[in-house]
C-alpha cells in the first residue's frame, strides 16, 4: 500500500514539472516583465540592473529551477494589474471557490446518489421518466445559460435570492466563510445549484445505468433467494457494487467543477479564483495566470491520486489481485 | 444521378435515420439554424450592423406577441435598437464559423498527429501520447481559456483585435486536438499491422505515401463521428469564452456575445435580450449533438 502510494506520487511528479515549465514560459517568454516594471521612462543601465536582479540574466535551466523553488514557497511574484503578492490575492480568494466547488459537489452527490438508485430500481415510474427527461435538460443546457436561468426566475421575477455576490461573509482566521450568515447562505443557494447541476445529472445517469446492470447479475439473484430484506440487497449489495465508476466520474469532475467555477462565477460575479483567473486573462496578467495554472494542476493531481486510493477502499478485489502480485 | 439517389435511399443510414424521430426533428432544427446563420445577409428581417437603419426610438421594443411589441420585430429589439431575430441570425453565424474552423482545425491537427503517432511509433508516440494524457487531465474550456490568454498577452493589442476570430479558433481548436489523436492512433496501430500496409512497404512505397494514401483512408471513419460530436462542444466552447468576454471581438458578435450583452438587462427586465440568443444556441448545439449520437450508433455494426 505505501510502495504503491509513493509510487503514484512519483508518477505525478513529471506531470507536475510538464505544467511547471509551461508556467514558467509563459512568465519569462509572454510580454516583457522588465518592461511592465520600470514603467514608461528607464535607462538601459536601469534595466540591466532590474535584470541582473530579476536574475533574468541566468540560463533558462537555473532560472527553472529557481522558479520551481519560488514556487514550492507559494512565491509568484506581482499580479501585473493589482501591484500585489500573487499568492496573498489567491489566499483571498479560495475560500469562496472553495465552499461553492464543496457545495456544489455535495449537492451533486446526496440529490444524485438517489434519483439515480430510485430510477435504476423503479425504471418505468412516471417519477424515474421525469428525472431522466429533467436530467437531459441539465446535460444540454451551458452553465451560463443555466445560471442565467436561475436568476431570470428566482432574483428578477422572484425576488427570493440574491443574484450576486457571496454576502456577508464571517472571518475565521485568514478564512472567510459564507456559512455563518443567512445573507451568506442564501447567496450560495444559486451559484452552486448551477455549478452542480450538470454534475448531478451525470451522476444520476450513470448511478442508473450501474444499477440496471448489477440488479441483473447472480448474486443479486442469490441474495434474494437467500430472503434477504430488499433494503439490504438493495443498499448493502447492489449499490456498493456500483461505487467504483461512480468514484471515478466524480474525482475527474471535482475537477471539471474547479474549472466550471470559472463560468459560475462570473454569472454570479462571485468573488473567487475563477473570477481572479477570467480577469487575468483578459488583462494579459501573467503572473496570476501562471499561478492559478499550476495551482490547478497540483488539485488535479492530487484528486486524481485520492481517486486511486478510494479504489483500494472500495474495492477487496483489487487488494487481494495486488498481493498475489497482479493478473 | 437518379440511381445515386436510390442507392442512398435503400441504404442502411437512410433507413436508421426515417425510423428515428427524434433524428429527423433533429436533422430539421439543424437544417433551420444553419440556414438561417449562413443565408443571414439575405433573408434576416433587418442588418443589425448598419448603423444607419437603427433608431433609438426603437430600443428594448418586447417581442411581437407582447402588447408593446411591434410587428417589425418578432423577437423584441436591445438597447440600440437593434432587431434581436437578425442578430441572432448574424451571431449564429460567427458561432458556426468558429465552431465549424476549430473542428476542421483540431481534426487536421489531431489526424496528422495522430497517424504519425501510430505509424512511426516509439519515441514520437510516446512524447506525443504524453502530451495528451496531461492535456485530457484538463477540461478543455481551461485549456482554451489558457491559451486564448496567453496570445493576448503575446501580441500587441491592436493585432490581437484584427485576428481575434483566429485567435478564438486556434484555443479552441488547440483543447480539442487529442480526442482525435487518440481515436486515430488507435486505429492506425491496428492496421499497419495489416498485410495490404506490409505489402506497401514491400514493394518499396515511401513511408509518409503508405501513411497518407494507404493507412489514412482506413482510419478516417470514426474520425467523421468524433468529428460532428465535437461540432457542438466547439461552438458551446466559443459561446463560454465569448461569454467570459475572451473570445470574439465585439465589432462581429457571436450568440455567446449576445447573451452576455443581453446579461446586463435582466434585472431591468429586457429579458428577450438574452434568452432568445441563449435558446437560439440551445436549438443548435442540441440538435448536432442528437445527430452526432445517430450517426455514431448507425455507424456502429455492433449496435444492428
Amino acid at each position: 500500500m505505501f510502495a504503491f502510494i509513493i509510487s503514484r506520487i512519483l508518477q505525478s511528479l513529471p506531470v507536475l514539472l510538464a505544467v511547471a515549465l509551461i508556467s514558467f514560459a509563459m512568465f519569462a517568454y509572454v510580454g516583457d516583465p522588465v518592461a511592465i516594471m520600470l514603467g514608461q521612462d528607464y535607462t538601459q543601465a536601469q534595466r540591466d540592473a532590474l535584470v541582473a536582479d530579476l536574475g533574468l540574466d541566468k540560463p533558462f535551466w537555473v532560472q527553472f529551477g529557481t522558479f520551481v523553488g519560488n514556487a514550492v514557497q507559494g512565491e509568484f511574484g506581482l499580479s501585473y494589474r493589482l501591484s500585489r503578492p500573487v499568492a496573498d490575492l489567491i489566499a483571498e480568494r479560495a475560500p469562496a471557490t472553495l465552499e461553492l466547488a464543496f457545495c456544489a459537489a455535495g449537492l451533486a452527490l446526496l440529490v444524485g446518489v438517489p434519483m439515480g438508485v430510485y430510477t435504476g430500481l423503479y425504471r418505468n415510474s412516471w417519477l424515474s421518466r421525469f428525472f431522466l427527461t429533467f436530467s437531459l435538460i441539465g446535460v444540454s443546457l451551458p452553465t451560463f445559460l443555466i445560471g442565467i436561468l436561475l436568476i431570470l426566475v428566482f432574483a428578477v421575477w422572484l425576488g427570493v435570492l440574491p443574484s450576486f455576490g457571496r454576502g456577508d461573509t464571517v472571518r475565521l482566521g485568514w478564512w472567510t466563510t459564507g456559512f455563518l450568515t443567512w445573507t451568506g447562505v442564501k447567496a450560495l443557494v444559486l451559484p452552486a445549484i448551477t455549478l452542480g447541476l450538470f454534475q448531478l445529472t451525470l451522476i444520476m445517469r450513470l448511478v442508473r445505468a450501474e444499477m440496471l446492470e448489477v440488479l441483473r447479475t447472480d448474486y443479486i439473484k442469490f441474495a434474494r433467494a437467500r430472503g434477504l430484506p430488499n433494503r439490504v440487497v438493495h443498499f448493502g449489495h447492489a449499490l456498493k457494487n456500483t461505487m467504483v465508476p461512480v468514484i471515478t466520474i466524480v474525482g475527474l469532475q471535482l475537477g471539471a467543477i474547479i474549472a466550471f467555477a470559472i463560468v459560475t462565477e462570473t454569472v454570479f460575479q462571485w468573488p473567487g479564483m475563477g473570477l481572479l483567473f477570467i480577469q487575468s486573462v483578459g488583462a494579459a496578467d501573467i503572473p496570476v495566470m501562471s499561478a492559478y495554472l499550476l495551482l490547478i494542476a497540483l488539485v488535479f493531481v492530487t484528486i486524481n491520486l485520492i481517486v486511486d486510493l478510494l479504489y483500494y477502499a472500495v474495492d477487496p478485489r483489487l487488494r487481494i489481485g495486488r498481493g498475489k502480485g497482479g493478473h | 444521378m437518379a440511381a445515386a439517389v436510390r442507392r442512398f435511399l435503400d441504404s442502411d443510414l437512410w433507413f436508421s435515420f426515417t425510423r428515428s424521430p427524434v433524428t429527423v426533428v433533429s436533422a430539421i432544427v439543424a437544417a433551420v439554424c444553419i440556414l438561417g446563420a449562413v443565408l443571414a445577409p439575405w433573408i434576416a428581417p433587418h442588418n443589425p450592423f448598419d448603423l444607419a437603419s437603427l433608431n433609438l426610438s426603437d430600443a428594448f421594443k418586447p417581442p411581437a406577441w407582447d402588447e408593446e411589441g411591434a410587428r417589425e420585430y418578432l423577437l423584441g429589439t436591445d438597447d440600440q435598437g437593434r432587431d434581436v431575430l437578425s442578430a441572432i441570425m448574424y451571431g449564429a453565424r460567427v458561432s458556426l464559423l468558429v465552431g465549424l474552423s476549430a473542428t476542421i482545425f483540431a481534426t487536421l491537427l489531431g489526424v496528422t498527429l495522430g497517424l504519425l503517432a501510430g505509424y512511426v511509433g516509439g519515441a514520437l508516440d510516446s512524447l506525443l501520447m504524453r502530451i495528451c494524457d496531461i492535456q485530457l487531465t484538463f477540461p478543455s474550456i481551461l485549456v482554451a481559456l489558457l491559451v486564448d490568454g496567453v496570445v493576448r498577452a503575446a501580441l500587441p493589442r491592436e493585432v490581437h483585435d484584427q485576428i481575434a476570430l483566429f485567435v478564438v479558433i486556434f484555443a479552441i481548436g488547440i483543447s480539442e486536438w487529442p480526442k482525435f489523436a487518440r481515436t486515430v492512433r488507435g486505429s492506425t496501430l491496428v492496421e499497419r499491422n495489416k498485410e495490404y500496409v506490409q505489402a506497401a512497404r514491400v514493394i518499396g512505397v515511401p513511408r509518409g505515401r503508405i501513411m497518407v494514401s494507404h493507412v489514412l483512408p482506413n482510419v478516417i471513419g470514426p474520425v467523421l463521428v468524433v468529428a460532428t460530436l465535437n461540432l457542438g462542444l466547439a461552438i458551446l466552447a466559443e459561446a463560454t469564452l465569448s461569454f467570459l468576454g475572451v473570445g470574439v471581438p465585439p465589432t462581429q458578435p457571436s450568440l455567446g456575445t449576445l447573451i452576455r450583452i443581453g446579461n446586463d438587462f435582466l434585472f431591468s427586465g429586457e429579458w428577450w435580450i438574452t434568452i432568445f440568443p441563449g435558446v437560439a444556441l440551445i436549438a443548435m448545439v442540441l440538435s448536432v449533438n442528437l445527430l452526432g449520437d445517430w450517426l455514431r450508433d448507425a455507424l456502429n455494426p455492433k449496435l444492428r
